[in-house]
């Protein structure tokens, strides 16, 4: 069946399969948050290892999965791939640094004779959960309010400002996507260390978590706002049958109401994350990370859809406006595609095992004797 | 395509890819290796129910756990490097290039990353014969990591599977299951992980020697190092091999290579193999100078045409014959491939322009002469046929390294194996002295190896068909030079920071109870 698709069919699915692996990593920057947390909640040693120690035992799923997210694109669009990485260099640079910074850290924290010190890595980790987090919302931003690049007949990207990439997080759109993303995984990272923790003599730990749940999700509403009426209101970027490439007016308010589904996946994703929120911070409930995980799978998937679907140009050029990419132009050939598909079949198996892992884990909520005990974080 | 290249910036593009793989193969081989004797260890330990082998298991994984996390920190540069700093190559060859690489990440990543939190903070969690499932799942998960990488990798080196599309003007996969079986796939995957096995072994050779020297841990120290001796026994055979099959490969998909590396400038039937020698660093393809101020060779008359072709009369072609042709010997030389890539590169020009111009007639006799040279269409962006020359000195120093090295350590595990089997190993301390060095020259071994690899295909990205001067990114060379500085920087601090955490973790030993 998979190989009789046509090609904008698999174009079209490859751009939900990105946006699944993309939305699912939004999820989990919960880990980003919990790291960008640690030192507002955390106050003594133990309160600290307990926050390192529940969070070192799942940032390999998120740093995977961010990892899948540029092999999938790479794999599925690599004119994106070529465009972006090669063109908006600096942002992707430091991008990577601060998750370079986060890899060694949950693992050389707390090791004797480590150089640098724990403070120093709980900082690299604080930057990994606040600027690297910022950056990649920044950059997707760039996905509605365009980029700075023009693409030979060959195909080679020339970027016409000389920050490569850095001008995004001048932009108020961007940058409130990208404090909005970050102040987002601080609610769902204060979720998931409620959920994960066992608070037994450490009632104080609790009790900041469940406030910066609410606190956190507070300070990501006036950038949620900033970035949902200005998608709204903004002029966008449309792509006709012959492939021309112009500004339309409201043209995303237009895709919303063009597929309508679009907006429900977000009114659902934004009430699923208030509904998290309002219980974690008012009552003993564990769950919310549940809730407002799925609700931020389903807000990234509108995000993603919105950018890429209906004749929309998901990485668009403001410089040239004909160089800018759509599903259409970027993609892999037919051929490729259909087999990344039969690749793909295999994704169901992963989670499976994910999350048979996830609960045989974490059956047991993490104690604070368990996180000082010789061999933790 | 290509106008003005700034060969600075290519160069420092290059030097940072090469920076940045040298640090992640710090890492690797010891993740691709100890995960299997830390899988083996802990075996031991279900079989036995002896508590001893699980606290040796958790030494050894603790270890394992400090290298692996700065391996995933440089293998997340690697992997988008292609994109920041060889953005031309990703769109070029991306239709194929990305597979792997995202299959990698699909079916290789998640088992590592998921398995491991179980292997490390798993053992009151889950049962005992889930923990060793999941040490098992490791070390399937990182091996199985290395053979996609490896599949791209084999692909750069010998493309195979492929076609140009010149409407798109990049290269499209035609037969995926060509790019997985690519017979240099196969002998880079089997050669890095049977090498990678060898060298973890000699890293615990090298640790439990050092315990041994210093009477600490002995029953422990002598235990790891039997396994270890074995394993690093059975792996030096696999390395052996298939570092064969890797040359027999290199004659038939990149004779420049070998060429390069034997230091063989004019090709000969029976051609000898040089044990080891020391080149003459004048000498240039084309002139008449003797390319060793000085050289060994193997007693073995032919033996590099055995090696190379698997029969001792055969021809091997040397660096000259590849630049300049050898018409007795039907090699055509990368002159003779440079002026039909030329003509292949203007023809595909006409074609585009024709396309343009929407004039059918014209776009068809561009096609039809285009199509007649493609198959030399990365010769084409060569400025003169030495450009085809890797660094000989390199390659040929690099490779020789390797080999001997290689043929040492096998021996050092046979020696070992014996003094543990008659039990005198604590008293042998010459040899528990050179054991404590071995970890450093598998680990000088594995690098020069992969220097080979990679020094040896230059100028090609893609073999053959894609230089280093196509496949770049439009960057400046200051760009690339500060991001140099600064990985070199962060990648060196991190890399001191995990040898002092290690040699701290290794003086501290396998104890539970002080942290």
């Amino acid at each position: 069946m998979i190989g009789s698709l046509d090609l904008t069919t698999l174009q079209q699915l490859w751009w939900l399969l990105c946006s699944v692996v993309g939305s699912l990593f939004l999820f989990l920057t919960f880990i980003q948050g919990g790291q960008s947390l640690l030192w507002q909640v955390a106050k003594t040693d133990t309160e600290k290892a307990m926050v390192i120690n529940s969070l070192g035992r799942k940032w390999e799923l998120t740093f995977t999965t961010l990892v899948l997210f540029g092999g999938a694109l790479f794999a599925a669009f690599p004119k994106f791939y070529a465009t972006s990485f090669g063109g908006a260099y600096w942002v992707w640079i430091l991008i990577l640094l601060t998750f370079v910074l986060q890899a060694v850290s949950f693992e050389y924290r707390s090791k004797p004779a480590n150089l640098l010190g724990a403070r120093t890595f709980e900082l690299f980790l604080f930057i990994n959960g606040s600027v690297g987090i910022l950056l990649l919302g920044a950059a997707v931003g760039t996905f509605f309010s365009g980029s700075n690049f023009v693409l030979s007949e060959y195909n080679l990207v020339t970027w016409t400002n000389p920050l490569r990439g850095l001008e995004a997080a001048f932009s108020l759109f961007n940058l409130s996507l990208g404090l909005f993303l970050v102040f987002n995984a601080r609610t769902l990272g204060a979720m998931y260390l409620v959920n994960n923790l066992h608070f037994a003599g450490q009632p104080e730990l609790e009790e900041r978590l469940r406030k910066a749940v609410m606190t956190s999700f507070i300070c990501s509403l006036p950038f949620l706002l900033y970035v949902l009426v200005g998608l709204v209101l903004m002029q966008g970027f449309g792509v006709d049958e012959q492939g021309v490439v112009s500004i339309v007016a409201r043209k995303y308010l237009t895709n919303l109401l063009a597929l309508p589904w679009i907006p429900g996946l977000l009114l659902a994703g934004l009430a699923l994350v208030i509904l998290a929120v309002l219980r974690t911070a008012r009552s003993t409930a564990t769950g919310g990370i549940w809730f407002g995980g799925l609700g931020t799978v389903l807000v990234g998937l509108a995000i993603f859809f919105t950018a890429g679907y209906n004749n929309t140009p998901f990485y668009p050029s403001k410089a040239d406006l004909q160089s800018s990419l759509s599903i259409y132009n970027a993609s892999s050939s037919h051929y490729t595609l259909t087999a990344m598909t039969y690749v793909a079949l295999t994704i169901p198996f992963v989670l499976a095992y994910i999350f048979y892992v996830w609960r045989a884990m974490d059956s047991r909520k993490l104690t604070s004797e368990e996180a000082t005990r010789y061999g933790s974080y | 395509m290509i106008e003005n290249v700034d060969l600075t910036m290519v160069n420092w593009a290059r030097a940072l890819f090469a920076l940045t793989a040298m640090y992640h193969w710090i890492f690797v081989p010891l993740t691709l290796g100890l995960s299997w004797l830390c899988a083996f260890y802990e075996t031991i330990y279900v079989k036995t129910g002896n508590e001893e082998w699980k606290r040796l298991a958790k030494f050894w994984m603790k270890l394992f756990g400090i290298n692996f996390a700065i391996g995933v920190a440089t293998g997340i540069i690697l992997e988008f490097e292609f994109g920041t700093n060889w953005s031309n190559y990703s769109w070029m060859v991306g239709d194929i290039f990305g597979a792997p690489l995202a299959i990698e990440g699909i079916i290789a990543f998640f088992l590592e990353a998921t398995f491991f939190a179980v292997m490390f903070f798993g053992w009151e969690r889950v049962s005992k014969g889930f923990h060793l499932f999941s040490t098992w799942m490791v070390a399937v998960g990182s091996n199985l990591s290395a053979l996609w990488i490896l599949v791209a990798n084999g692909w750069m080196q010998y493309p195979v599977g492929q076609a140009f599309n010149p409407d798109s003007a990049r290269f499209e996969m035609q037969n995926i299951m060509e790019v997985i079986l690519s017979p240099v796939a196969i002998s880079k995957f089997t050669h890095a992980t049977s090498s990678s096995m060898l060298l973890s072994s000699l890293f615990v050779i090298s640790v439990a020697s050092w315990f041994l020297l210093k009477k600490r841990y002995i029953r422990m120290a002598t235990r790891s190092i039997v396994v270890a001796a074995v394993f690093g026994l059975l792996s030096s055979g696999l390395t052996a091999l298939t570092g064969d099959e890797h040359a027999y490969s290199n004659a038939r998909y990149q004779p420049m290579k070998l060429a390069a590396f034997e230091g063989l400038y004019d090709g000969e039937r029976g051609a000898d193999l040089v044990a080891f020698g020391i080149l003459n660093h004048a000498k240039q393809p084309g002139d008449n100078l003797d390319p060793f101020a000085f050289a060994v060779k193997v007693p073995i008359p032919g033996m590099l045409s055995l090696l190379a072709n698997r029969s001792a009369g055969t021809f091997v072609p040397g660096i000259n014959d590849l630049v300049y042709g050898n018409a007795a010997e039907n090699i055509m030389g990368a002159a003779q491939k440079i002026e039909r890539g030329r003509v292949a590169v203007e023809q595909l020009a006409l074609y585009k322009q024709a396309r343009k111009n929407r004039n059918g007639q014209d776009a068809a006799a561009a096609l039809a002469a285009f199509n007649d040279h493609r198959e030399y269409l990365g010769y084409g962006y060569l400025d003169k046929p030495e450009e085809a020359v890797p660094p000989v000195g390199l390659t040929f120093y690099s490779f020789h390294i390797m080999v001997i090295l290689g043929g040492l350590f096998p021996l050092v595990c046979l020696a070992f194996l014996y003094f543990a089997y008659t039990n005198t190993l604590a008293a042998k301390h010459w040899l528990l002295g050179l054991g404590t060095t071995m970890f450093f020259l598998a680990f000088v071994a594995s690098q020069a190896g992969w220097t080979v690899a990679e020094i040896g295909r230059q100028p090609w990205a893609i073999q053959g068909l894609l230089p280093v001067t196509v496949a770049r990114s439009n960057l400046t060379a200051g760009t690339v030079m500060a991001t140099f500085i600064m990985f070199l920087i962060l990648f060196t601090t991190l890399l001191l920071a995990e040898i002092k955490i290690m040699l701290k973790q290794i003086s501290i030993g396998p104890e539970e109870d002080s942290k």
